[in-house]
């Protein structure tokens, strides 16, 4: 029986559940005076019954749905054909898995005829099972809606016992975000203790010589490539740490300066929306446009200049970064320039400065440190950037300051780790999530330390 | 002794008012000037994808006559109008009669002028109507990417000599490319279609929202309405503000870790890449919750409680309802953000080459910018346009996402 066929009658009973005890809670509503009046509302004695039918099932079906390949693989192991399995685990489990196959109809035929021969045990286990499962579960709903069914009384609170489990809901919602912390920090984490187990973290994070290709040969331990990630971290700050704020920061905090203090209120409705769609076209969009239009321009100026060129640039790709990053500082100095107090803007013009002198004598140094948290949050932005930085900048470990040479980031570094062919275990996959995690912890105390910045500035004026 | 007052018209004076005047204008202008760079930049990133990819929507037809009777195919028309066409087609040699065709009609050479996929039309008229297989039939046939680039005015001068001289004699018209909204990936850029991608995002789509929009609105209400203050309730929102600004590429390796390597779960399907974007996307739907939720006014709460609901009641009956459309807007730009995300979907390994649309979710299959990202590393030619129209498809859903957003909160938001 399918599992979603399963679910729908389990749902099934839990829905007529709700109409008898519904049905059954108004009769004593509608009994007359003198009784005693209902604790909660019909429709609460409806959910309480269709609860205990619907979640004991439910949870039953998810153990079972775990339990059940273990069970089935019991089972044809007891039969006449098992005791032919080969004792070695490896062709034990090869054989196992195609007879599985077999079983299930994903194949035609197994490579071993043993396996063809265990298959029709292990399809009559696995019927047998799946109609085990499914007349408990449904037992199980019966039960819980019986026993639920007959403790329907005027007095029962069912409506606070309801509330309770809709409490219980709602933490277990707000705990997923933790727990998917927790599991990028693990997940994080194990891989990258693996990862340092054969690398020394110092020579992770001071070695100067990135090439994990050569690390595929398990045997030559001494000359299995190199793990020195100083030139992608040098590629990633060089990327979006300077070229793409170099592009965004005078453009971004000149736009914000414009749309709040210049602009007429028509323009800015049109101009900032505007403005804000850089920020909404999706990442590998811009790192075609700029494998495509951008990169070969630089290169052209580059020749141009007579300087050493290659196609992928770090300026192309930091550059159409910049354009990305532009509304994020945009929007942070806009919203930071507009929470400096009227008066301190009225004061400056009253004694007789101009607006641009207001603006950069006054406005912008009163609203600095929410324009630098914006350019933190816009730095942590743009180093965990990946598309354009893989469509754009290349793959070239390079340790140089020429942005028209091809340099590597980390981001990009992963993707290329992990997209080729891949062996898990090999010391090349545990580099991605040991970049990963640095990446993380990066980010991390950058967007720490801006809302640290913006808190404080807050403070300052409110 | 006492200072002059400043003479405010003398000379001196009055250049170093018009210097300040002149810098207030530079100032004024650089601003406007950085608007108008950014704003231009994306004019014309819109432009170079449109002047690209609007041509990847239209496909070059040559005009092909099949002569059946004389031609290699042995198909007999009673067999075909039987049950088992299909099959009778399967074996069938189509593409070595409609290569041997097109060396007739075209000269030598000439079954490098249609497109790969080109003999499947053909198929597709036989089947439609298997008369034709007794006499001679017209098709008009997708031509290949050399040909059609020729037509396009930018291919090889041998080829754009062919073209107008076939053009000159009938043979050749532009039509809409349909394949390419109904088709999947190919090897060949004129076989290319854009719909198995396309089914691919939007199961995707459809495993995120089912997971992030009620575990995001829950928390939302569980902090806004529930939470006691306490150490525990801050670890959940410091952890929620933090997953907002964590990388995406993070979450690649968030899934790749824990639900193909741990769980097992099948690799490239759109169940596992629902799942990583949904984790993406909850943090987002939570703060949009959130802020939709604390502007719904107390006096709202205080009624409802003052006539005897219950706090469950009142949350679920009155504040959630007022606090949807806020919460819708939030959710459709988070989900737009996962739409358009590519790099955790390359780490679960969702960039495989995939020839048909996916069946359901735990089927293989890609989704739109990966299929971008995948066509922009081929070398072929014909990839380029092909690559920029799957933009603008891409860009255009997003659009469509994007003005539905404004649309609800323009229609449903209430000033308090």
């Amino acid at each position: 029986m399918s599992p979603l066929l399963l679910f729908l009658l389990v749902a099934g009973v839990g829905a007529v559940g709700w109409l008898a005890a519904r049905a059954r809670a108004a009769t004593f509503a509608a009994a007359g005076p003198g009784k005693v009046r209902l604790h909660s509302v019909p429709t609460y004695h409806g959910w309480y019954v269709a609860l205990w039918a619907v979640l004991p099932a439910l949870i039953f079906l998810v153990a079972w749905q775990v339990a059940e390949p273990a069970l089935v693989a019991g089972a044809a192991l007891h039969s006449p054909a098992a005791a032919e399995l080969p004792a070695d685990a490896m062709n034990r489990a090869a054989v196992l898995q195609e007879a599985r196959d077999i079983a299930a109809g994903h194949i035609q035929g197994g490579f071993n005829p043993l396996s063809t021969r265990l298959a029709p045990a292990f399809a009559s286990a696995a019927q047998r099972y799946s109609i085990m499962g499914a007349v408990l579960a449904l037992l199980l709903a019966f039960a819980g809606g019986a026993y639920a069914f007959v403790r329907i009384r005027p007095e029962l609170r069912a409506r606070t016992r309801v509330e309770r489990l809709v409490m219980l809901l709602l933490l277990v919602a707000s705990l997923i975000a933790i727990l998917t912390t927790a599991g990028i920090v693990f997940s994080l984490l194990a891989e990258s203790v693996r990862f340092f187990a054969r690398v020394s973290p110092i020579e992770f994070l001071t070695g100067l010589q990135w090439s994990p290709q050569t690390a595929m040969r398990a045997d030559q331990a001494g000359s299995s490539g190199a793990f020195g990630a100083i030139p992608l971290f040098w590629g990633t700050i060089f990327i979006g740490a300077i070229i793409a704020m170099i592009v965004a920061i005078p453009l971004g905090l000149m736009s914000a300066i414009y749309l709040t203090q210049y602009a007429h209120p028509t323009a800015r409705k049109w101009l900032k929306p505007a403005l804000e769609v850089l920020a909404g076209v999706p990442t590998v969009v811009y790192g075609y446009f700029a494998a495509l239009t951008v990169a070969p321009m630089v290169r052209q100026w580059g020749e141009a200049m007579g300087i050493a060129s290659s196609s992928e640039s770090a300026l192309a790709a930091g550059g159409v970064m910049g354009i990305m990053i532009i509304p994020f500082v945009s929007s942070m100095a806009d919203d930071s320039l507009a929470a400096v107090p009227q008066s301190m803007r009225d004061g400056s013009l009253a004694l007789g400065a101009t607006t641009s002198e207001t603006i950069a004598k006054v406005l912008v140094p009163a609203a600095l440190p929410g324009i630098v948290g914006g350019i933190l949050l816009a730095v942590s932005r743009a180093i965990g950037e990946t598309m354009i930085v893989v469509m754009a900048a290349g793959l070239a470990a390079n340790l140089t300051a020429n942005p028209f040479a091809s340099v590597t980031t980390v981001t990009a570094q992963i993707v290329q780790l992990l997209t080729g062919d891949q062996e898990f275990d090999s010391a090349k996959t545990l580099a991605a999530f040991a970049l990963g995690l640095v990446l993380f912890v990066i980010t991390l105390l950058l967007n720490i330390v801006a809302l640290r910045v913006v808190k404080k500035y807050r403070e300052a004026y409110e | 002794m006492s200072k002059a007052p400043t003479d405010w018209r003398s000379n001196a004076m009055s250049r170093r008012l018009r210097s300040r005047y002149a810098r207030e204008k530079r100032f004024k202008a650089l601003g406007l000037a950085a608007i108008a760079v950014s704003i231009g930049f994306l004019a014309f990133l819109l432009w170079t994808m449109a002047s690209n990819g609007l041509s990847g929507f239209m496909e070059t037809q040559l005009k092909l006559a099949i002569d059946f009777p004389r031609s290699s195919l042995m198909i007999d028309p009673a067999v075909l109008r039987g049950g088992n066409a299909e099959q009778a087609l399967a074996g069938a040699e189509i593409e070595g009669a409609v290569a041997s065709a097109a060396e007739a009609e075209f000269g030598p050479g000439g079954a490098r002028l249609i497109s790969d996929a080109g003999w499947l039309r053909v198929r597709e008229g036989i089947l439609k109507n298997p008369d034709i297989v007794s006499g001679r039939a017209e098709f008009w046939i997708p031509a290949s990417g050399a040909f059609d680039i020729a037509a396009k005015g930018e291919g090889d001068p041998a080829t754009g000599a062919l073209y107008r001289r076939l053009d000159q004699s009938g043979q050749v018209r532009h039509g809409f490319n349909w394949s390419f909204l109904s088709g999947s990936d190919a090897t060949d850029a004129t076989a290319v279609g854009i719909w198995g991608a396309f089914k691919g995002s939007l199961l995707t789509m459809l495993v995120t929202i089912a997971l992030a929009f009620p575990v995001g609105v829950l928390s939302a209400v569980y902090l806004e309405e529930f939470a006691p203050r306490n150490r525990w309730t801050e670890i959940i929102e410091v952890s929620i503000n933090n997953l907002a600004a964590v990388p995406s590429i993070i979450f690649g390796l968030l899934g790749l870790a824990v639900f193909l390597n741990f769980m097992h779960l099948p690799r490239s399907a759109p169940l596992v890449g629902g799942l990583t974007l949904a984790l993406m996307t909850m943090p987002v739907i939570v703060i949009a919750g959130r802020n939709a939720i604390k502007a719904v006014p107390p006096s709202i709460r205080d009624a409802a409680l003052g006539v005897g609901a219950s706090r469950v009641q009142t949350v679920f009956h009155h504040v959630l309802p007022l606090a949807l459309p806020g919460i819708l807007t939030g959710t459709i730009i988070g989900m737009a953000r996962a739409l358009g995300e590519t790099a955790p979907l390359l780490m679960i390994g969702m960039r495989a080459f995939i020839a048909t649309p996916p069946g359901g979710i735990t089927d293989p299959a890609t989704v739109l910018p990966v299929q971008v990202f995948l066509w922009s590393d081929e070398v072929s030619r014909g990839f380029v346009e092909k690559t920029s129209a799957a933009i603008i498809v891409l860009l255009a859903f997003l659009m469509a996402m994007n003005a539905l957003a404004i649309y609800l909160r323009n229609k449903f938001e209430r000033r308090w």
